[in-house]
This record gives structure tokens, C-alpha cells and sequence, in this order.
């Protein structure tokens, strides 16, 4: 078919396959050699024609200022961008409501620079650029057959070649030598990596396996028992925590209430009588638990036993503790025994003292890990 | 003086040929500028992440200037007076800083916190174009691997990332990685003190999480988009159905003028959005959480939203721990490590299970509308169901305290939920698809409904209805469903003329009705034929 009377719309395929034109024909115009370019890469362009087809009409006109104007828009907001940025009241002031508008301004500003250039430019691009439809030939499915057959070849005969096949000495030597070389690769990496949960090294004598112990173990004070401390350190007498009331504390060693002793933080109960008698019952069949409760006191790890976040919303009436990450639920008076949610196993007690000064005490560690559950938990 | 101008004028055309010379770069380099793009809203959606992906290059950039991923203890002394004197990690206390005494450091740590939140958002909206259009199904399948490979790839970027801050929030997210990892049989508590380098937390942690956070899992990310771009560009994109559009072409706009013109301006606007949130929606305000202490947390403690899934899916399962011969596999181990391997490896096979039950070995790149495969769609309803469930579970304590309603029950609501709403979704999705797929060809035999009604000599009242194209004998339509939108509306086929534009005047003169999805392409050659043969 001749390309001078093709009426306007696709013929997809057949323009593709026609044969070239040939490029120095000194009657092609320009746009004649893009679309050669276009149809030699598989692309059919089938329509391009102007928005405006004569040029300064009014309509193009209100275009381009449109336009012209969203850039200048960005180029205001940026000067506004930069002059909040300098002499905007930046530092921190909780009297001032002006520094408080900094960051909001500023992210605003910012905004504003940036979002006129894009609608800018997407105006430009769908209102002054030609309008255009073009369509490009894909290839479906594999290779031709005589590519696939010639590259299979060559594949096949590089394996050959090589010949491992038919040397089964220098094969095992090789994979010998690989195997030893992913070991020379791998092993810096994990034995640097690597510590042993069991025999943690830097711990005091017998404390290295690390899941097993907490900061009130007594290994931590010399063998004495360890006192039961608030945040800054000092201890707790009895009648610091009214009827009822709770609070958390933590072992009394040098950085006993810091990240370092992670599963160590506890919470310290003074349960009402009535409370108090109906814990002690429950308590009573089971031989762990002997001498746990001092008085009315008693001493629950704070960390759960389900994912390891502090149990730290007490419910005063109903003598519940609620873990705010998972919602595990643990009864105190039934040796806070979980009653709801995905926790398993009760929170371990710390068994209650008293010192001569007055001080409460950890008679011993907890008596089972505390914190979440591992493969070697017994 | 008079020979310089052409030859300043030359000099574009001289430099080309000089490079040419050397990279013989013409024919590629126009074979790229012709590249042809279809173009659908829906396909933007992986473009976003793109771009969020470059602004979170861009910000965080500027963020390693000021923090320091130590764990070190000081004693905080910085601009925001609530906090001075506490004692914290370095890490913190930088975060802080970044916060309270770096210019503009606040809205650049929101910024690249909001553009994390909108990359994953991005991933998983155009996960589901991609699946509930069919875009996975062969020759794709392996890019669709990629894409669910840079999901993963990017929860675990994004968990990182928000761990870094070392604040009580983050701190409490770590404990329950700890958990998480401890609960692995055989290797958990080996795994977990190698990673913490010791037991939890140590002073290992943030460091480490600071180089897999700038360095590891960011040249992966760049990795995996590389391919899967090459991948687009190689198998060239999917493309709607309709006039013109075949399987053995693309039709839409070249690269270059417009389709990268477009993209250009894109990007600008979602660095435009993301600024503007970074500046104005607070996000993650590290100061009012403190510094992590392993003895503190409070209610509403969520991860970011696309780690609340996992969160809900802990929530939810019951406390089903095992115990035999002094061993324990706890029960978080199922939903937090079996089940987002499930979920990592099935959507990784969908393709291959759905081409094997189909029988569909051909290539594809025209793509479905989700009416037209029922199943699939039902399928997809499922998993998003099964999602939802989970994602609201991840917040049952805030949604409890928020409409008052028992949190024991939304976490049982959560339970019987995530097993009986998956199969109506199914059964719903199922139904609707074939609804529509019904209307569909309703329209196309007997017309569009014009809203005009007639009475007949006889009394009775018909609604007229608008053919579509040639009907038979019998007044129905003789066109086929092609896989494209029919139209439904008189609207559509052009009853109404396009509203009067231009605010203060009206355009000299309308144009053209707007043509959804893309312009006309009457293939000729067809119309002719259909003409002859009449």
C-alpha cells in the first residue's frame, strides 16, 4: 500500500512490516524520519496531531499562562520555604505557639514548592503537548526456534567441554574445595555472631546461662540476698505500698533498675486481706510456691510470659493484670494464673523477705525463667 | 566573528556524534525514547512506590548526618526541657535532637517516616491491581515473586527503621522480636542471643539494626526494584483490553514527549503530599514515649500499620504452647513465625497453582477485569479479608476502648472472625462477579436503560433501552464482550454533550467527549470487512 494515501487510523501490522523508506529522500520531512525511527523499533505512531492546530489562538494562549503561573507559584512558596526557614523562630519554646509552627510551615511550604511544578508539568504535558497514540509491535512467547536451538548447543557443549562430567577425581576435589571455601565464608560470620545462651561469658559464676537467672539472683550481691529497690535505688519497706496498692521495683544491684537486667522488673503487690487469704489458699497445694507471700506482699515478675512486655496495667478491684501489648490476662489472687489471651504460663513470684533493717529482700531468684517461652525452658 | 554562530549551533549535533563515535548509542537510545506505555490510572500505583522509595533515599540521607545509632547511656540535655536530665540511649537522645535541635529535622524525620508508610501502602495497593487483574500469570511470574520479595523485603526495612529510635515504643517492638525469635524450636535462644549479642537488650542491637537499616536491606531494595523494572521494560507492560489493543501489541503514549513528562510531574506531587504530611500530621512523636525502659509500656502500643497484621495475628491465637520432655515450643511461634512463612510462600506459587487448576499455559498480556474471574477474585477477596481481620485485631485494645466495647470480645470477634469472614468474602465476592458479569451482557443484548418510559397502544409501560450496536430479528445486540467496560450510562456513548469548560470564559470550542478508557481505535481494516460483508 502507498503511505501517501493511507487514510487516517491504524493498520497496525502492515505498517510495521512495509518496507523502509529510504531516509535520504530530501521530500521526507522531519517528522517523516521520527516516524521511520519509531516503525524500524516496532512502533506504529498512529496519531499525533497538536492540541492546537493553529498556533496563538486564545484558548493556548490561557493555557500557557496557566501554566507559567503554577511555576511561578512553586518559585514563591520556595522563597517562602527559605525565608521561614532562616528567620522563623525554630528552637523549642513551650510558651511560644510561633515555634510550634516551624515544622508545620515548613512542611507546607515545602509542599507547595513542589506540588504546583508537578501539576505544572502534567499540564503542559497533557494540554500543549500533541496528542499521540502509538502502538508497539510485542513479541509473544520465547525465542525463534534456530536462536533456541544454536544457544542450546552452545550451552550443552560449554558443559561438555569443561568435561567434569567424565572426571569424577578432580569433581569430588572441586566440591571438596567449594565446600570448604562456604565454611571459610560463613564461619568468621556466625562464630563472631554466635554466643551461647547457656554459658553467657562476663557473667558472675554460675549466672551464664542468662535466660535462667534474673538481677535477683544473690550471685549478683556477694551470695546475700537481694533487696527489692525503686528506679532510683532505694529500697522498700513494708509501708511503702498501701493496701491495695502496687508498685513495680527491681533488683538492688549496681544497674539492677536499668535495660541491663531486662527480666528483671517485678511487680510488688500489698493485696487486701480478703485478697491476700485467697492467695494463700491457692497457693497452698502447690510445694514452689511455699514461703512466697511476706504478709499480705507479694511479688509477681512484671514481664509477661507470652511475648515478654511488661504486665503493667493492674486492675485494683478484680486483682487482674493486663499485658497492653497482647491483652494476656493473669489473675494475682489465683497465682496469677493467665485467665485470658495468648499467655500460657503464670508469671513466676519472687519469694518475699523482710531484712533486719525493714527492707523487703529476695529470699532467691525467681524459681522458673522468667519472660517468654524458648526450645530449652524445662 | 561571523562563523561562530552556526557553529555554536552545530555543537549539539557535533557532540551527539562525538559520543555516538564511542558508545554507539543511536539505536538504542532511540529505541528507548520510542518505548510505548499504555496508560491507566492503575498503573501509577507501582510508580508511587517508586518515587516514595526515592524520597526515602533522599530523607534518610539526611538523617544519618545527625544520629547515632549508639547505645550508649547519657544523660539527656537538649532543647526539649520535659526530658533534660533524663538518663537514655545515645540513640535517643539524637532521635531527640534530630527532633528539637537540627532545623528543619523534624519535618525531614516525619517526612521519611509518612514516605515509609505510603511505600508499603503503594507495594500492597498494587499487589492487588496486580493480582485481581491477572498481571502475575505467565510470561510474569517471576516478577510478580520479585514484588511480593520486595513487600517482605520492605517490612523488614520498615521494622528496622522505626526500632532505631530506641524509644519506649520501638524498645517495647524489639522485646517482641526477641520473643518472636526465642520462640523458634531448637535455634531460638542461639538465634535471638546472636542477633542481640547477648541476652535482650544489650548494647549490640541498635547498631546492628542501624547498618541492616542504611546499608544491607536498602541495596537489596535497589536490587529488587532494578530487576523488576528491567523485567517491565524487557516483557513490556500489560495492557487493558480494547479497540486496537491485542496481545501482540502495546498501544499508549511513547516514552518521550509525554509519558516521562508525565512521570516527572508525578513524582513532584508525591513529593509534594509527602512534604506536606511530614509537615502537618504529627507522626511517631518520639519524645512524648521516652526512652525505652524494659519496665515500662503503655495501652496502645502499636507497630506501623503494616506490621499490625502480624501484632493481630499474635493477638488472636490461643495459648497453645506445647511441652514435651523439658522442651517448650510457645505458642507465639505459629503466628508469628509459621504464619508469615505461609503467607511469604503461597502468594509465591499462586501463579503456578492457578496455571496448573486452569490448564492455562499461554502467555498473557492483555489483563482481566476481576468480574471476569470469579474465582480469583473471590480468592483475592479472601486474603483481604483474612488481612483486615488480622490488621483491626492488631488494634482490638484501642477499638475497645474507643466504641466501649469489651476487649475480651474483640479479641474474640478477631478469632471467630478470621475463620468465618474469609469464606463469605469468598462466597460475596463470587456472587457480585458474576452479578456483574450478568449486567454486562444484559446491556450489550438489549441496551442501555435510557430512563425514558413509553406507554404502549395497550396500556403498558416499557423503559426504552439504547442498542449498543446492530441488533437481530429479535432487537438484541449482536456485540460481543470483549474483556473492556461496557457502557451503561447514555452518558457514556455521548447523549450529553462534555460540560462547558473554563472558569470566567467558556472555551472557544468544546472538544471531543471524553473518551474513558483510551482514544478510539476503530481498526479499519475490520470495518470494512464488517461493511463488505453486509
Amino acid at each position: 500500500m502507498s503511505t501517501g494515501t493511507r487514510p487516517p487510523g491504524p493498520v497496525l501490522r502492515e505498517q510495521v512490516d512495509r518496507p523502509e523508506v529510504d531516509i535520504d529522500d530530501p521530500r521526507l520531512t522531519r517528522f517523516d524520519l521520527v516516524k521511520e525511527g519509531a516503525r524500524r523499533d516496532g512502533v506504529d505512531i498512529v496519531q499525533y496531531e497538536p492540541r492546537f492546530p493553529a498556533p496563538g489562538t486564545r484558548a493556548e494562549r490561557r493555557a500557557e499562562r496557566s501554566i507559567a503561573l503554577l511555576f511561578l507559584l512553586a518559585f514563591l512558596s520556595a522563597a517562602a520555604f527559605f525565608a521561614i526557614y532562616i528567620w522563623w523562630p525554630w528552637r523549642y519554646d513551650p510558651g511560644s505557639n510561633l515555634s510550634k509552627l516551624y515544622t508545620p510551615l515548613l512542611g507546607l511550604t515545602l509542599g507547595l514548592s513542589l506540588a504546583p511544578i508537578g501539576f505544572g508539568i502534567i499540564a503542559y504535558a497533557k494540554k500543549l503537548l500533541p496528542m499521540e497514540v502509538a502502538v508497539e509491535h510485542r513479541h509473544v512467547g520465547g525465542s525463534p526456534p534456530a536462536d533456541r536451538k544454536l544457544t542450546g548447543a552452545l550451552l550443552a557443549s560449554i558443559a561438555d567441554e569443561t568435561a567434569i562430567q567424565r572426571r569424577p577425581l578432580i569433581k569430588g576435589a572441586l566440591a571438596t574445595s567449594l565446600l570448604g571455601i562456604g565454611v571459610v565464608a560463613t564461619v568468621p560470620l556466625i562464630g563472631g555472631l554466635i554466643k551461647n545462651p547457656h554459658k553467657m561469658a562476663g557473667q558472675p559464676e554460675g549466672l551464664g546461662d542468662v535466660l535462667m537467672h534474673t538481677g535477683f539472683d544473690p550471685a549478683y550481691n556477694n551470695g546475700k540476698p537481694v533487696r527489692l529497690v525503686h528506679e532510683d535505688g532505694t529500697p522498700i519497706r513494708p509501708s511503702d505500698v498501701s493496701v491495695g496498692g502496687q508498685i513495680t521495683v527491681f533488683p538492688g544491684i549496681p544497674d539492677g533498675a536499668t535495660n541491663k537486667f531486662a527480666d528483671s522488673p517485678t511487680l510488688l503487690i500489698h493485696l487486701r486481706t480478703s485478697d491476700a487469704e485467697t492467695l494463700r489458699r491457692n497457693l497452698a497445694h502447690v510445694p514452689i510456691n511455699e514461703g512466697v507471700m511476706w504478709g499480705d506482699y507479694v511479688a509477681y515478675s512484671k514481664i509477661c510470659t507470652h511475648a515478654g512486655c511488661p504486665a503493667s496495667l493492674y486492675e485494683q478491684q478484680t486483682n487482674r493484670l493486663l499485658c497492653p501489648c497482647h491483652q494476656s490476662q493473669f489473675q494475682i489472687t489465683d497465682n496469677a494464673r493467665p485467665i485470658f489471651g495468648p499467655a500460657t504460663r503464670r508469671l513466676p513470684a519472687l519469694p518475699l523477705d523482710v531484712d533486719a533493717e525493714g527492707f523487703f529482700i529476695a529470699k532467691s531468684d525467681f524459681k522458673v525463667p522468667v519472660g517468654p517461652g524458648f526450645w530449652e525452658r524445662p | 566573528m561571523k562563523r561562530r554562530t552556526p557553529e555554536l549551533r552545530a555543537l549539539p549535533a557535533e557532540s551527539l556524534g562525538a559520543l555516538d563515535d564511542r558508545l554507539h548509542s543511536a539505536s538504542p537510545l532511540r529505541k528507548i525514547l520510542n518505548k510505548v506505555f499504555p496508560d491507566h490510572w492503575s498503573f501509577l500505583l507501582g510508580e508511587l512506590a517508586l518515587w516514595a522509595f526515592i524520597i526515602l533515599l533522599l530523607t534518610g540521607t539526611f538523617l544519618t548526618f545527625f544520629f547515632d545509632p549508639s547505645m550508649e547511656e547519657v544523660r539527656y540535655n537538649g532543647s526539649y526541657t520535659p526530658l533534660r536530665g533524663v538518663s537514655m540511649s545515645r540513640a535517643y537522645e539524637t532521635s531527640l535532637n534530630i527532633s528539637f535541635d537540627v532545623r528543619g529535622g523534624l519535618v525531614i524525620r516525619q517526612m521519611h517516616h509518612w514516605a515509609a508508610l505510603l511505600f508499603m501502602a503503594a507495594i500492597i495497593v498494587h499487589m492487588l491491581r496486580v493480582f485481581f487483574t491477572g498481571a502475575f500469570r505467565k510470561p510474569r511470574e517471576l516478577n510478580w515473586i520479585v514484588g511480593l520479595l520486595l513487600f517482605w523485603v520492605g517490612f523488614l526495612e520498615g521494622f528496622c527503621g522505626y526500632s532505631l529510635p530506641d524509644d519506649g515504643l520501638s524498645g517495647t517492638g524489639l522485646r517482641i522480636a526477641s520473643a518472636i525469635m526465642l520462640s523458634i524450636p531448637v535455634v531460638g535462644s542461639w538465634l535471638t542471643t546472636a542477633i542481640f549479642g547477648g541476652e535482650f537488650p544489650g548494647t549490640e542491637i541498635i547498631p546492628r539494626l542501624y547498618i541492616v537499616h542504611v546499608l544491607l536491606v536498602p541495596a537489596l531494595l535497589v536490587a529488587l526494584i532494578s530487576v523488576h523494572l528491567a523485567l517491565m521494560v524487557l516483557q513490556k507492560h500489560t495492557q487493558w483490553p480494547g479497540p486496537g489493543r491485542t496481545n501482540d501489541n502495546v498501544v499508549g503514549e511513547r516514552a518521550y514527549p509525554r509519558y516521562a513528562t508525565k512521570m516527572a510531574g508525578f513524582f513532584m506531587i508525591v513529593f509534594a503530599v509527602v512534604a506536606i504530611m511530614g509537615g502537618l500530621f504529627q507522626i511517631n512523636p518520639i519524645w512524648l514515649f521516652g526512652p525505652y525502659k524494659a519496665a515500662a509500656v503503655s495501652s496502645a502500643s502499636q507497630p506501623d500499620w503494616y506490621v499490625l497484621f502480624l501484632e493481630g495475628s499474635t493477638r488472636l491465637f490461643p495459648n497453645w504452647e506445647i511441652r514435651v520432655a523439658d522442651h517448650t515450643v510457645p505458642a507465639i511461634f505459629w503466628p508469628a513465625v509459621v504464619l508469615p512463612g505461609i503467607l511469604t510462600v503461597l502468594p509465591m506459587l499462586y501463579p503456578f497453582l492457578e496455571a496448573r487448576f486452569t490448564k492455562d499455559r499461554a502467555s498473557h498480556h492483555l489483563l482481566q477485569r476481576p468480574r471476569d474471574v470469579p474465582t480469583r477474585t473471590g480468592l483475592g477477596a479472601m486474603a483481604v479479608s483474612f488481612y483486615v481481620v488480622l490488621t483491626l485485631s492488631g488494634g482490638n485494645d484501642v477499638i475497645a476502648d474507643k466504641f466501649h466495647i469489651s476487649l475480651n470480645a474483640t479479641t474474640w470477634a478477631g478469632r471467630i472472625g478470621l475463620i468465618v469472614v474469609p469464606p463469605l468474602a469468598y462466597y460475596v465476592a463470587h456472587r457480585i462477579c458474576l452479578g456483574l458479569q450478568q449486567h454486562d451482557r444484559e446491556v450489550l443484548a438489549h441496551g442501555i436503560e435510557t430512563g425514558v418510559i413509553r406507554r404502549l397502544p395497550d396500556g403498558r409501560f416499557i423503559e426504552v433501552h439504547q442498542p449498543l450496536g446492530p441488533v437481530d430479528e429479535h432487537g438484541h445486540g449482536q456485540l460481543e464482550y470483549t474483556g473492556w467496560a461496557v457502557p451503561k450510562k447514555m452518558n457514556r456513548v455521548g447523549a450529553l454533550g462534555p460540560a462547558i469548560k473554563g472558569f470566567f470564559f467558556p472555551i472557544e470550542k468544546p472538544p471531543q467527549a471524553p473518551v474513558s478508557p483510551a482514544p478510539q481505535l476503530p481498526a479499519e481494516s475490520e470495518r470494512r470487512e464488517v461493511e463488505a460483508r453486509r
